[in-house]
């Protein structure tokens, strides 16, 4: 029988405004000294008060657009009451039965079909951020543990899908597209593994065609986007094992071992949490009216979907390539700079999808952290163009400029890879390497001209790749024939 | 609400959520008073509030919002003054089991 | 007759005309403190050295010919439960002792910017829990009118000390009438605001959605000035309302022949001590002879505004308190072995009974499973309150009642039971659940010498009709006011 896996996310983004969610502290909390970073709002000091930052409601709402949901008029914050050292008000200043945003939707392609999906978002609502633990040791062995509060308030979006997903792909496409979509939106950088976007599922397996829903557990500490879909994938293959021995799958919440490969039940450190949820009594409802709505609505930045269509028509680049420059918000904007200082914008295309994102994967280094500018990337076909060294020098050159930061002109001046096009320069190694090969001068004469690519060949061994390869072919021909 | 009395199992329970410990005596003796507290509040249920809605804020009022700015956090030295379990610069806790 | 017996209308005046300085004010008030608080114990810290030099400060002011704040060398005590930079705030708790807040909350930051002079923290019951003062962690405070009585609570300490000249003026906080109760059992002026009229910003909480921060003074004039002081919006508290602050001061002056005032039949049915009633009834006479129009009102839901106040009160109390265990300030356990039990013992050991027991009503309420029953239930019984306050309102100006059932009641007279303590404030609760304002003034005095408050009820943001029908009564009250003979031989045991 075969079995339908159903995948839901819960996805929390941390909301790039300049100051936190209810305090006046930055949210530049990263790097910084521990507890250095905090006010008598964020540490929650008897007495203090939460006041709401208007730009975290002006990006959340913005999220919630970007997704189709229906804004609710009036939403209001909750607290979740539990005890942890991170939670130093030992509750959580959240949303519960009357979120910001509910009802919305992304669609999401599926390369290998063509397929195009349609996943629902059941609410969007804004909650702030806890502060960080730090164990000495590692979480069993240590005696005692460590908090830091500089994160407790950083303002957060936390986007609930429907259980949609049917696959730990599909899954993982979506993300793309979210991380690319907030990234566009300005409300959030979507960096994973710095933690301002996070991810955790629901996942659960039933029979094809099933109407009800299979036991689910959920899946959490999974720190990128490969991550999510190896951990979905395993507890997806677990699942069904379970199923097919006749197991039953317990709900429960399981931690993915990034160094395991593994999920992990959490049950024995499990309780079921009473969260007392009340409404928050600090805060009054939020109103935002219509008015609001349509401004930030018609001021919304331009979407990924949008940037897309736009890279297709007006680049005249395949919608396979506009689709990868506009996964994320940083290439989008590298290419088009690109764009603006170069012409051939398919070639920049298949240089920045070829050479830079297999430089960058490797080296696992964002775009943004680039150490190739667009303005240099465009300095080095220019290059090429200009005949100044060739195609396979220019792979070369690229590699430096990678490694260095330099620009190409600098590189090539330095390293003197400059194309050999004086063919009198050229003339003396290719005399040399007509006479080191009377064989292949033979084959010519006899009409494999092919025998030709192999002289070529060790003329550019002899210049070491300086010499422009047609140029080459086309001074043996005239050696030859003299 | 129905006119039952909170068991002690259920006292244990939410001295459980809170946080709260108490001796066997101390257990009973609360029990004992919770109930008499309750019994009281069980008068509530003479009135029929079906088609009332709650009251969760008395004061009805535009949103109060602050600026998206940044102003000075407290020092560390202000932060950490608090209580004497400080070690490297951080609040330490006992292990969590 | 010493400065600190004067009140903070006269103070000022003599300020102003150069006749005393503020540091005299400041001398006589600790002279009284170190000669009585011994006894009425209503101080858990002094702040003597912080005290003159800002005495010191306003006397330059005035040296200088500078334009004078309003409340320049008024001597004021707080409720050790609003936060005060750098000054050890213990809430009354255990669980707070050593505290020390590195902020001010909004009103210490504008009494300060008013030239008020802040001398110490006051005794209270913990975390603001009780009617008595008598579960406070320090002991308790004695009323100043018998040192056998106590001086009401939970802010008791604030009243007593104003009662007692150790101060001028004082501010105290009121959830369930906790100004107004301790005011009328210690003879004071106490005022409680609209919710929202006061931010509550460094007002340590216990139920967020009824604590307001008011005045307990010796005369309505005071009341007026301390209010016009702290009230107004803050943008550290979003509760706190958008709404001008009018000047209570010169309103207060004009008669009370338009007034039209209801008297809610259930506050005279249960419980309430004669000699009060015969007060409360001699006061209703006099506000007729000025001019105002009484009728009987009816508030129907008053019975059941105790236990849906204690259910309110006490989730949302469950919740603040939450905070308090050990980890960032305050009290920590010894001998730990993991978090849990270091929350456990913490908790534990560091809060009193009666805040236990709150905590744990309040758990229970929200919890899982009784969050209907109870909570939401009692939301929906306070709609029901407020309404039958908008009701009254359409027809009547002010609600007059007598603010406690009974005069000072004695030590452990009521610490038996926790229910029969929760009855002392059945003429007070109601108002918090409506959110709106109320006052207490002296009206009369018991055979043993025990001061009767009178309550004065008002619309919303409207706490200018109240003072100005206090001020009006004050002004045209023939009972003669007196103040407490403080006498330690009345006390059997040395406190």
């Amino acid at each position: 029988m075969k079995e339908e896996v159903v995948i839901g996310l819960e996805v929390h983004i941390q909301l790039m405004t300049k100051a936190k969610m209810f305090c006046h502290c930055s949210t530049d909390y990263i790097g910084k000294e521990p507890n250095t970073n905090t006010c008598p709002v964020c540490l929650g000091l008897p007495g203090s008060l939460p006041v709401l930052n208007k730009k975290v409601l002006e990006f959340a709402v913005r999220t919630a657009l970007a997704l189709n949901c229906k804004i609710n008029q009036i939403s209001r914050f909750h607290r979740k009451n539990y005890f942890y050292p991170d939670l130093p008000k030992a509750y959580q200043i959240s949303q519960y039965d009357l979120p910001l945003g509910v009802g919305g939707y992304m669609e999401i392609s599926l390369p290998e079909s063509g397929e195009k999906r349609r996943i629902g978002i059941t609410r969007v609502h804004i909650e702030e951020d806890a502060g960080k633990l730090v164990h000495e040791g590692d979480i069993a062995s240590s005696a005692y543990s460590l908090v830091d509060y500089n994160r407790c308030g950083i303002p957060l979006a936390e986007i609930v899908t429907e259980p949609d997903f049917r696959s730990p792909e599909e899954a993982r496409i979506f993300l793309v597209k979210l991380r690319s979509i907030v990234q566009h939106l300005g409300v959030c950088d979507g960096n994973m593994e710095e933690g301002s976007l996070r991810c955790d599922a629901n996942v659960s397996v039933r029979p094809a065609k099933s109407k009800s829903l299979g036991t689910k557990a959920e899946v959490k500490n999974m720190n990128s986007f490969r991550a999510v879909k190896k951990a979905l994938q395993f507890e997806v293959d677990r699942q069904k094992k379970l199923l097919s021995e006749g197991e039953k799958v317990i709900q429960e919440t399981r931690h993915w071992d990034e160094s395991k490969n593994i999920t992990v039940s959490m049950r024995s450190k499990e309780e079921a949490h009473d969260y007392r949820y009340f409404p928050e009594p600090d805060l009054l409802p939020l109103q935002v009216d219509l008015k609001m709505i349509e401004e930030i609505r018609r001021n919304l930045p331009e979407l990924p979907e949008v940037r897309k269509e736009r890279f297709t028509k007006d680049y005249q680049i395949p919608e396979y390539d506009a689709e990868i420059l506009t996964s994320s918000k940083v290439l989008g904007d590298y290419y088009e700079k690109a764009c603006s200082l170069y012409n051939n914008t398919k070639i920049l295309s298949n240089w920045i999808m070829g050479e830079l994102m297999r430089y960058l994967n490797e080296e696992k280094i964002e775009i943004e952290d680039s150490p190739i500018s667009s303005e240099n990337l465009v300095g080095l076909l220019i290059l090429i163009d200009e005949g100044v060294i060739s195609g396979k020098m220019a792979k070369i050159v690229f590699e430096k400029m990678f490694k260095t930061g330099k620009k190409a002109s600098q590189i090539v001046k330095e390293s003197e890879v400059i194309q050999i096009t004086d063919k009198n320069e050229l003339i003396e190694i290719v005399d040399r390497v007509i006479s080191e090969n009377p064989k292949s001068i033979e084959d010519f004469n006899q009409g494999k001209e092919k025998a030709l690519n192999y002289l070529v060949g060790q003329v550019m061994r002899y210049t070491k790749g300086k010499a422009k390869p047609d140029f080459v072919f086309e001074a043996i021909k005239q050696r030859i024939k003299r | 609400m129905t006119k039952k009395i909170i068991t002690k199992k259920e006292v244990e329970y939410v001295a459980k959520l809170a946080k709260l410990e108490f001796s066997e005596e101390e257990k009973e003796e609360f029990t004992t008073q919770l109930n008499s507290i309750l019994e009281y509040f069980y008068k509530l249920n003479e009135l029929d509030t079906k088609d009332i809605p709650p009251t969760a804020y008395i004061i009805s009022m535009p949103n109060l919002l602050n600026e998206d700015k940044v102003e000075p956090s407290l020092s560390r030295e202000e932060v950490l003054s608090t209580n004497k379990y400080i070690r490297k610069g951080y609040f330490q806790v006992p292990k969590i089991i | 007759m010493t400065l600190n017996q004067l009140t903070a209308h006269e103070i000022t005046r003599l300020i102003r005309e150069k006749k005393v300085t503020a540091q005299e004010v400041i001398l006589d008030i600790f002279d009284q403190i170190d000669k009585v608080d011994n006894l009425i114990k209503a101080f858990l810290v002094l702040t003597r050295e912080e005290a003159f030099k800002q005495a010191k400060g306003i006397d330059t002011k005035v040296k200088n010919g500078d334009e004078l704040p309003p409340l320049a060398g008024v001597a004021i005590a707080i409720k050790d439960i609003l936060a005060v930079q750098g000054v050890e705030t213990t809430c009354g708790s255990k669980i707070l002792k050593g505290f020390i807040p590195p902020y001010n909350a909004t009103v210490i930051t504008r009494l300060k910017e008013a030239g008020a002079i802040i001398i110490g923290k006051t005794n209270m019951d913990e975390f603001a829990m009780g009617s008595s003062t008598e579960n406070s962690a320090f002991g308790p405070t004695y009323n100043p009118w018998d040192l056998e009585r106590v001086p009401g609570g939970s802010s008791g300490g604030s009243a007593a000390a104003v009662a007692a000249d150790e101060t001028i003026v004082a501010l105290g906080t009121d959830t369930g009438g906790s100004i107004r109760q301790p005011a009328s059992l210690c003879g004071m002026v106490g005022l409680k605001p609209t919710y929202g009229r006061v931010s509550r910003y460094g007002l340590i909480a216990y139920a967020s959605s009824l604590d307001q921060i008011g005045p307990i003074t010796k005369d309505v004039i005071d009341c007026t000035l301390a209010m016009k002081v702290i009230s107004g919006i803050d943008i550290h508290d979003s509760t706190s309302a958008n709404i001008p602050v009018p000047d209570y001061l010169t309103s207060c002056r004009e008669g009370i022949e338009d007034l039209k005032i209801g008297v809610p039949q259930e506050y005279f049915i249960e419980g309430i001590d004669q000699e009060v009633k015969i007060a409360i009834d001699r006061a209703l006479k006099l506000f007729e002879s000025l001019g105002a129009k009484i009728e009987e009102v009816s508030l129907p839901h008053t019975e059941y505004s105790l236990p849906a106040y204690y259910l309110i009160a006490t989730a949302e109390a469950s919740s603040n308190l939450a905070r308090y265990d050990g980890v960032q300030y305050g009290y920590r356990a010894d001998n730990y072995k993991d978090l849990l039990f270091m929350y456990k013992k913490t908790r534990s050991e560091g809060f009193g009974d009666e805040v236990k027991r709150r905590i744990m009503l309040g758990t229970y309420a929200l919890s899982s499973g009784y969050y209907d029953a109870y909570y939401l239930k009692a939301q929906k019984v306070r709609t029901l309150i407020k309404e039958d306050f908008d009701k009254a309102f359409e027809k009547y100006d002010i609600l007059i009642t007598p603010t406690s059932p009974t005069p000072a009641f004695k030590l452990n007279e009521k610490m038996a039971d926790p229910l029969i303590m929760y009855l002392s404030d059945i003429y007070t609760i109601p108002i918090n659940l409506a959110g709106i304002p109320a006052i207490s003034l002296n009206c009369g005095y018991s055979k043993n010498n025990l001061p009767i408050g009178l309550q004065i009820i008002g619309k919303p943001f409207d706490e200018e009709t109240i003072i100005r029908a206090a001020y009006n009564f004050e002004q045209n009250n023939d009972v003669e006011k007196k103040k407490p003979e403080i006498n330690p031989a009345r006390c059997k045991e040395e406190a």
